[in-house]
């Protein structure tokens, strides 16, 4: 069985079509991202996944119940982070986790068992008795996502669970989501950011309610056939001006101190060097670098149109 | 000439709490500053000082000549804030919204009009000057909210987290904005949490602590600070993998990347003999190898290390 099968799903507002037709699935124990802009049609999926809005066409199954007919089922089953996480600011840690247990009525003798563990877990042992407000941005996430896991549930759906948080509170959270592999829990995890993307076991680009490509993340990087250079140039305007105007240059932009381009599979970069010295370009260097997802990403929607 | 920001020891306490200890920093004019540390670390007091909302206990600072202690009225008028959470009104049209910032700023009539046209023209938002701001998609708000910062021709902007929530080619959009801002002499001065965006700048300083810890282009960073070879290996079991990593001597750093470890070793180590009988002897297998480029996280996690929380 899939953790999540979605097929052709759509959704619209009124006039406004968020979802137009979206296919994909999530295997059991997979941690899946779902990367795009805001508007995308992330947040609407996920909302739907979890059976808090309806569908307006096509199908998703959780767990192998239709969200459409029974959201109830899919509810018990999921468990859902909201941007950013939603608690009460003058409760503590326990007492907002204690919250979440009553809300999914899980009964108290495995509540306790599974708080103490969460907390272990998570790290948040030490902080149980502070105020939700006097916590920082990457603990308040870490109970949120406690919260979320308070009744156990077999399908984690986060969106945007990183927001605002430092690169090292960052990889803790992340350390948690992979841990919960031994609980087979299957994770979603909605993001605009491609570093979270690489982090994933595979990512569906959103792009205006539709799914572009889904693929691993070390796949992806092989879809890029072009190579990618960095220039260091002093006279950048004019070199860009140049490089404009060069059909082995794909497309380049501006990086930091320099210039980064992309040279057209087959295309060799020792003609770009001819021809930016022969143009009165002098004292340049350049070296090759390696593409990030995020010129893989734009090669993407470009090569899609 | 003079620098945008000039800093000498200065420091910052509130009470017992020193925020900000002994920061000495020299930006550049047109320079695009990358400030980066953890939550609670200086930087929002940095910042606060550098916009003439607060003054130093001790030491000197100077915001584009004008003297952070006596002259802070002055800095303050001087600058542009962007920022995602407060800035723009929802509900008003693209250019009232610059009307209305202008208006804050005190610019006269004639003036304003004048340079809400060359504005709408920089941020190629002229055929949306008539849109509610509700109703633009996030990289279009974004580059209204950095038009409304620039009304008054500030010689400095501070960016926080300008580009939250888009994708990466409306992001690469902004930051061309941004470059082109800077090589008319704006200096540009961004805090962020994430190291794509900080990728972009210049130079980057990394505070914690209240310590500027760090300091110079993200090339620099992965050179100067991150020492040994960062690698990538596919294992069979990565949680398996990363804790057998953790404490084994010779292991700088390991973290999961989805179905990789990323692991930096010590220079000298050859990855292969190195990793596979740690592996083995956990019962792990080790399916391939390959050195990486560092990214600009690692650095950050590596100078900034685990213990904060």
């Amino acid at each position: 069985m899939k953790a999540v099968e979605v097929e052709n799903l759509c959704r619209s507002f009124g006039e406004t079509k968020a979802l137009q037709g979206l296919s994909f699935s999530v295997e059991e124990g997979e941690i899946f991202g779902l990367v795009g802009p805001d508007g995308s049609g992330k947040t609407t999926c996920i909302r739907i996944l979890c059976g808090l809005l309806e569908p307006t066409g096509g199908k998703a199954t959780v767990l192998g119940a239709d969200v459409g007919a029974n959201p109830e089922t899919v509810k018990n089953h999921v468990g859902y982070m909201a941007q950013p996480a939603r608690l009460y600011e003058d409760l503590t840690v326990k007492e907002n986790i204690e919250f979440y247990a009553d809300l999914y009525e899980v009964p108290k003798s495995r509540y306790l068992e599974r708080m103490n563990r969460l907390m272990e877990f998570s790290g948040l042992a030490p902080f149980k008795d502070r105020l939700f407000r006097n916590l920082s941005g990457g603990m308040k996430q870490k109970v949120g996502l406690s919260c979320t896991l308070i009744h156990t549930p077999r399908v984690l759906f986060l969106d945007e669970p990183t927001n605002g948080v430092d690169p090292v509170s960052r990889r803790d959270f992340w350390k948690i989501l992979y841990e919960l592999k031994r609980e087979m829990v299957t994770i979603v995890v909605a993001s605009t950011y491609l570093d979270e993307a690489d982090r994933c076991h595979r990512v569906a680009f959103f792009d205006k309610g539709r799914v572009r490509k889904v693929e691993q993340p070390a796949e992806l990087r092989n879809l890029l056939k072009d190579r990618l250079f960095n220039i260091t140039a002093g006279d950048r305007r004019k070199t860009m001006g140049m490089l404009r105007s060069l059909p082995e240059v794909a497309s380049h932009y501006v990086f930091g101190t320099g210039i980064h381009l992309l040279v057209r599979n087959g295309a060799e970069i020792h003609s770009v060097e001819k021809a930016l010295a022969s143009g009165g370009i002098t004292g340049f260097s350049i070296e090759p670098v390696h593409p990030s997802l995020e010129d893989v990403y734009i090669h993407i929607l470009d090569s899609n149109g | 000439m003079t620098p945008a920001v000039h800093l000498e020891e200065v420091v910052k306490q509130f009470g017992d709490f020193t925020a900000v200890d002994h920061i000495t920093l020299d930006v550049a004019q047109g320079e695009i500053f990358g400030f980066l540390g953890p939550n609670g670390a200086g930087k929002s007091t940095t910042i606060r000082m550098l916009c003439g909302l607060l003054r130093p206990t001790s030491g000197r600072g100077f915001v584009n000549g004008l003297d952070m202690t006596t002259q802070a009225e002055r800095i303050k008028a001087s600058l542009g804030y962007m920022s995602q959470r407060f800035s723009l009104y929802d509900d008003l049209r693209v250019e009232e919204n610059m009307q209305l910032f202008g208006g804050i700023y005190g610019l006269g009539s004639v003036y304003l009009r004048k340079r809400i046209e060359e504005i709408l023209e920089l941020i190629s938002l002229k055929e949306r000057r008539d849109s509610i701001t509700r109703e633009l998609p996030t990289g279009l708000k974004q580059r209204l909210a950095l038009g409304c910062a620039l009304l008054h021709r500030p010689p400095m902007v501070f960016l926080d987290e300008p580009t939250s929530g888009v994708d990466p080619a409306t992001r690469r959009a902004f930051w061309d904005l941004i470059y082109s801002l800077a090589d008319e002499g704006v200096t540009i001065f961004v805090t962020t949490h994430y190291m794509e965006e900080a990728e972009y700048c210049n130079r980057i300083g990394l505070i914690d602590k209240g310590r500027l810890i760090a300091l110079g282009s993200p090339g620099e960073l992965k050179d100067k600070h991150l020492s040994g070879t960062v690698y990538e290996v596919r294992v069979s079991d990565v949680l398996a993998g990363v804790e057998t990593l953790k404490g084994t001597k010779g292991v700088l750093d390991a973290a999961i990347f989805g179905r990789s470890l990323h692991v930096r070793l010590n220079k000298e180590e050859a990855a292969k003999q190195f990793l596979e009988p740690v592996f083995v002897s956990a019962g792990i297998e080790m399916r391939e190898l390959r050195a990486v480029e560092p990214t600009l996280e690692d650095v950050f996690v590596a100078l900034v290390g685990k213990k904060h929380e």
